[in-house]
């Protein structure tokens, strides 16, 4: 289970998140929705431990073992996975020489034994298959000159290959035509287990429509300020998020 | 290049300081201010990094020849030239020759093994390409960080001929590479090519002056380097178009990347025209490694170095993948893999 507690953090000092509370046992998918600028991506980036993302107070564990003391690869190869609102291009390192490495690595770390090139190749090909993405793209640059659309493909199929029991998807959806959130939704549902958590950051109801959240929470002025079943996020698709904002309360 | 000609490892005058323009960002004087002694006899040992390419080898061991020092290529040929020094704290100078026929095609691979310490080695090959011959040159150099190592190439084009040059420079307390290049004849084309991975407190520096006397010459240059924690990278690249040598076509690009708050990296490009019809640019940047890629790749499961290590592989590789023998590029990307 994800145990976030009382997180404050900090971004160039102005502190962002202010005593963020979240729990997500596992097996479950929970939403954070919130206005632009609440601090959603702040809050995937501290847990997975991005320079600049500075926690000042608060806690943060995953199936009990502490997340913020460790390297952001530590935090990797014990799960986690943050799939970016705005996935980094890598220029002269092809996808999947890239994937294998990160697969690798997350294996020696946690003292399991490599995929070799052929098993892994085998295993790409049925990924990127599933995800209807051309396999020719795993030659090229990771993310270099890819559309927005396939960039977010490009992090599910990152996502399906790595294996990751705790999932953080920040606006997944954004970019993707209605056709693609559909084989991006299913490539996500694919992965849902009694073991994995996930959370579903997003801005849109759209995603909850395919990607079905046990719980949703609002993240307003860097707390959770409501939780409730997956009708509260219809609520907030017709009534905006005003009544939630600072000024309002 | 004055100051440079007369640089004598036995007459401290010679030695060049920052004071000389050309020297300005390595001054040979402040790591050397006597003449050193001269440095006695070396055994020659392992075969060198090129040895599974073949073909005929000249040695220089300490800067003594063992065997010919100077080499005819006539056909089809591959040469290893080595200068090897385990001297240590003494110092030594190597000269070598080499020549291309025309019509010739010669692979030459020039190491500079440093297995001693604190040495100072000052090695020096002439290479003539005649008319429509082609040299292709790498060189590698592995030395040791507190030895001082300047090499020369004075390099000749005669008409048509071709010359492939790929320096891969790992640096020393002092290392310098100045080439020299005369696109002397008509239709004569040049690649000049570099890079330099360096860590600690190495310093390397690539000087290059080709000059365009004649017309129609093509000079491209490629030099793209890493410097890590106090290493510094000079590159210093003049192209002269002189009066006469028309349609002349030159590029010049460096690259560099700091990869640490203090390594240091100095450019200085030049390019004097005095022809008509010339097509010449340059480009130079120098940058940092991007963090954000870095934290990406971490969030990966790639470990910080090793994320660093592939972004680093993947900047310089593109000098590597210009090599246009199969086996050496193949050489020398695993020897860079190696010290990535
Ligand atoms: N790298 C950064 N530098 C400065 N301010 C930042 C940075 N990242 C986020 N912020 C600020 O933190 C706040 C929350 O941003 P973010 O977490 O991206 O919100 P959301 O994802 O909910 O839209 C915003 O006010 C934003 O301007
Ligand atoms: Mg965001």
């Amino acid at each position: 289970m994800l145990k976030i507690n009382n997180l404050h953090v900090s971004v160039a000092d102005k502190p962002i998140l202010k005593g963020l509370t979240l729990d997500v046992p596992a097996g479950e998918v929970h939403a954070v929705m919130g206005p632009n600028g609440a601090g959603k991506s702040t809050l995937g980036y501290s847990l997975s431990g991005r320079p600049g993302y500075e926690v000042t107070d608060g806690s943060a564990s995953w199936n009990g073992a502490d997340l913020l003391d460790i390297e952001p690869a530590e935090r990797a190869a014990a799960g986690l996975f943050l799939s970016f609102q705005y996935p980094i291009e890598i220029p002269g390192v092809p996808a999947m020489t890239f994937i294998r490495t990160a697969l690798n690595a997350q294996k020696r770390a946690r003292g399991e034994e490599e995929v070799s090139a052929p098993a892994f190749l085998k295993q790409v090909k049925a990924a990127s298959q599933s995800l209807k993405m051309d396999f020719d793209m795993l030659k090229r640059p990771l993310n270099v000159g890819f559309s927005g659309g396939e960039k977010k493909r490009m992090e599910i199929l990152q996502m399906a290959l790595l294996e990751p029991s705790l999932l953080i998807l920040d606006e997944t959806d954004s970019g993707l035509d209605i056709d693609a959130l559909r084989i991006v939704a299913d490539g996500v549902n694919a992965m849902r287990s009694p073991e994995r958590s996930m959370l579903v950051i997003t801005h849109y109801q759209r995603l909850l429509d395919y990607i079905k959240p046990d719980r949703v929470h609002v993240l307003a002025g860097g707390r959770i300020v409501a939780s409730g079943g997956p009708e509260l996020a219809h609520e907030l698709e017709a009534e905006g998020y005003d009544k939630f904002l600072p000024e309002a309360a | 290049m004055k100051a440079l000609a007369r640089l004598d490892l036995t007459d401290a005058a010679t030695f060049p300081s920052r004071r000389v323009e050309e020297w300005k960002y390595s001054d040979l004087k402040r790591f050397l201010r006597e003449a050193p002694e001269p440095s006695g006899t070396a055994v020659v040992g392992a075969p060198g990094p090129f040895y599974d390419l073949g073909g005929d080898a000249v040695v220089f061991a300490n800067g003594r020849p063992v065997g010919v020092k100077d080499y005819i290529a006539s056909g089809d040929q591959t040469l290893r030239l080595r200068f090897i020094s385990d001297a240590v704290g003494t110092g030594h100078t190597a000269a070598a020759r080499i020549v291309a026929r025309p019509g010739a095609r010669l692979l030459l691979l020039e190491t500079h093994e440093g297995k001693g310490s604190a040495y100072v080695a000052h090695n020096k090959v002439e290479i003539d390409v005649a008319a429509d011959a082609e040299v292709i040159r790498i060189v590698l150099t592995d030395e040791p960080a507190d030895a001082i190592s300047v090499a020369e190439a004075e390099v000749r084009l005669e008409a048509g001929g071709r010359y492939r040059q790929t320096i891969v420079a790992t640096g020393a307390k002092l290392q310098r590479h100045e080439t020299r290049l005369r696109h002397g004849a008509e239709g004569a084309d040049a690649r000049v090519d570099g890079l330099y991975l360096l860590n600690g407190a190495r310093h390397s520096d690539q000087t290059s002056v080709i000059d365009h006397v004649s017309p129609n010459g093509t000079t491209s240059q490629l030099i793209k380097g890493v410097v890590r924690d106090e290493a510094r990278g000079v590159f210093q690249g003049k192209i002269l178009v002189q009066k006469g040598a028309d349609e002349t076509d030159a590029r010049m690009g460096h690259h560099g990347l700091i990869a640490s708050d203090r390594g240091e990296i100095d450019v200085k490009p030049e390019l004097i025209i005095y022809a008509d019809e010339v097509q010449c640019a340059h480009g130079a940047t120098v940058g940092t490694l991007d963090e954000s890629a870095l934290f990406y790749m971490q969030q990966r499961g790639v470990s910080a170095d090793e994320a660093r290590a592939l972004l680093t592989h993947a900047f310089l590789i593109e000098v590597v993948d210009r090599i246009e023998h199969e086996g050496a590029r193949e050489v020398v990307r695993e020897w860079l893999t190696a010290r990535l």
